[in-house]
């Protein structure tokens, strides 16, 4: 398919605007302009697209973008903040969904252009496969639909074997596509299924580093099929996304302190056996809490997912401020994969209009909680167990995580006595040191706050 | 397209993206993993070419499905990116 020039040189200038948008994106100053500008890009591309001459089903293209495109921009406008990583998570197994059904048309029409043509379109074709349903079991997970991690007996071997018939069926496929339509339907309905049976029995807090890695097969899979449409907008675009979401899925697996392959094959035990925890978990009120707050010189707030889920950060905003004109020196600690993706964390707070310069990584932050008087725990819990530091045993072992448990005093505020997303116990809550404030994070912030105003 | 030329593409691409997230600061993980979920999301473009050619009702039925389900990584991917960067944008105006 050759394109005339003025539609070639149109996707030429998109897929140069996305680079710059994505470039745009990797700095907080210009990140806004970046989206922007990749915008343009692709609504350029996609109007030149419009205009190759002698495209026939325009009126079905037409009405197929207005209710992709118009559905995913009304429920993406409406969509929670705190909810953001599952519709991250669902847009990307569609566009896998996108490039794996551009393969199989490809298959149907039975005209691929030499081998090199076929075993791209066909890879494309797998991993756009394995990265919808996959993004749509992270989707559910993430969501609350599924629940329950499924996990198979002999899992790994079930995945390898599904993995095995993929490619197999995949080269034979390439071999024999336009004769046999019935190899390229078995050969998807496997690849669709590998993506099912992978992605099920991965943890929700693994979740983020699955859905990095899905963005980054998308990627691929988009490139790989811009190959066979002889379409270098979206080998560029593809495999751009592909390098850069490999490289961040390492990222944030690095601060999970959990290997891909890890997450891929062993995923974490419900419950490891761990060292007994001795002590008891001691209760403390709304009034108490305020007053070890208010007449601290120093505190540090730890927020996780339970405060975001709670929306709870505008209170708390109000509660630092309230602090900090007490004269209370207040910082928050982010730990990487506070929230449910590294960075979440930090834009559920902007929202609430935290400052940039309250807010600190685990590196910066650490080594503060020795000098805290009080660390204030909001709806985390895996992220301040010092069991990751010391108990070789835990799940968690070696994970890295924020000092809360050096401060002076520590306040958890905490729905119940559960365990964390990981099922392990938390150490800290057994501590002397420690007190547990029994509650949602929003009405207990509000409590704390009128007590701080009542007692001036 | 020519194999080798491709693969030059392919290469230099990978590298670029490489080189662009090599540098990032962790509070933009977030919005840039959304962000590069939009930009693949350029593949409605492939999917409206398919769908442009196709011929039999079944070829057309596919690519519909990829043109809609295409275009909705490329609308979604934005606005949530787009809605994740405002806020960046808000707290530099109060600085």
């Amino acid at each position: 398919m050759s394109a005339p020039f003025y539609v070639q040189g149109a996707w030429f200038v998109g897929a140069l605007l996305f680079i710059f948008g994505l470039k745009g994106m990797s700095s907080p100053a210009s990140a806004r302009k970046g989206i922007v500008i990749a915008g343009y890009g692709m609504l350029l591309a996609i109007a030149a697209t419009f205009v190759i001459p002698g495209l026939q089903n325009l009126g079905l293209m037409a009405l197929a973008l207005v209710l992709g495109g118009g559905g995913a921009w009304v429920s993406a406008k409406k969509v929670k903040m705190t909810d953001m990583p599952q519709m991250v998570a669902i847009y990307n197994g569609m566009g896998g969904g996108a490039a794996a059904a551009i393969a199989a048309v490809e298959f149907a029409k039975g005209e691929m252009h030499g081998l090199v043509a076929a075993t791209l379109a066909t890879l494309g074709a797998l991993i756009g496969a394995v990265s919808f349903t996959g993004s749509c079991v992270a989707w559910a997970k993430l969501q609350g639909v599924l629940k329950k991690a499924h996990r198979l007996p002999a899992q790994n071997a079930v995945n390898v074997l599904l993995a095995v018939i993929a490619v197999g069926l995949g080269a034979a496929v390439i071999v024999l596509a336009p004769q046999q339509p019935e190899l390229v339907i078995a050969f998807f309905v496997v690849a669709l299924v590998l993506g099912l049976i992978v992605t099920l029995p991965i943890g929700g807090a693994d979740m983020p580093v699955v859905i990095s890695l899905f963005n980054a097969f998308t990627g691929l899979a988009v490139g790989f099929e811009g190959y066979v449409l002889g379409n270098p907008a979206l080998i560029i675009a593809g495999i751009v996304v592909g390098a850069a979401g490999t490289l961040l899925t390492q990222l944030m697996a690095k601060a999970m302190n959990r290997p891909i392959s890890n997450i891929l094959f062993t995923p974490l035990a419900a419950s490891g056996p761990g060292e007994a925890i001795s002590g008891t978990m001691k209760e403390v009120g709304p009034i108490d809490a305020a007053a070890m707050m208010r007449y601290a010189s120093k505190v540090i707030i730890v927020p996780g997912y339970g405060m975001a889920v709670a929306h709870a950060q505008h209170k708390v905003w109000e509660m630092t401020s309230i602090l900090e004109e007490a004269g209370v020196e207040v910082k928050f600690a982010i730990h990487p994969v506070a929230g449910r993706m590294p960075g979440h964390m930090n834009v559920l707070l902007a929202e609430a209009g935290v400052p940039y310069d309250k807010i600190f990584d685990l590196e910066e932050i650490n080594g503060e909680f020795g000098q805290a008087d009080v660390a204030l725990i909001i709806g985390a819990n895996d992220v301040v167990n010092p069991t990751a530091r010391t108990d070789k045993t835990s799940p968690i072992y070696g994970m890295p995580i924020l000092n809360a448990d050096m401060a002076q005093n520590v306040i958890v505020i905490k729905r119940g006595k559960g365990t964390g997303y990981s099922g392990v116990e938390n150490a800290l809550f057994y501590t002397d040191n420690c007190r547990m404030l029994y509650g949602d994070a929003q009405p207990m912030a509000g409590e704390i706050i009128q007590q701080l105003k009542a007692m001036g | 397209m020519d194999g080798l030329l491709a693969l030059y593409i392919f290469m230099l691409a990978a590298f670029t993206g490489y080189e662009i997230i090599a540098k990032v600061p962790v509070i933009l993980h977030t919005p840039l993993m959304s962000g590069s979920n939009f930009i693949h999301g350029v593949v409605v473009v492939g999917a409206m070419i398919v769908l442009g050619m196709a011929e039999t009702v079944l070829q057309q039925a596919i690519g519909f499905f990829a043109v809609a389900l295409g275009a909705a990584n490329a609308a979604g991917g934005y606005v949530v990116t787009e809605r994740m960067l405002a806020m960046f944008k808000k707290k530099e105006g109060g600085q």
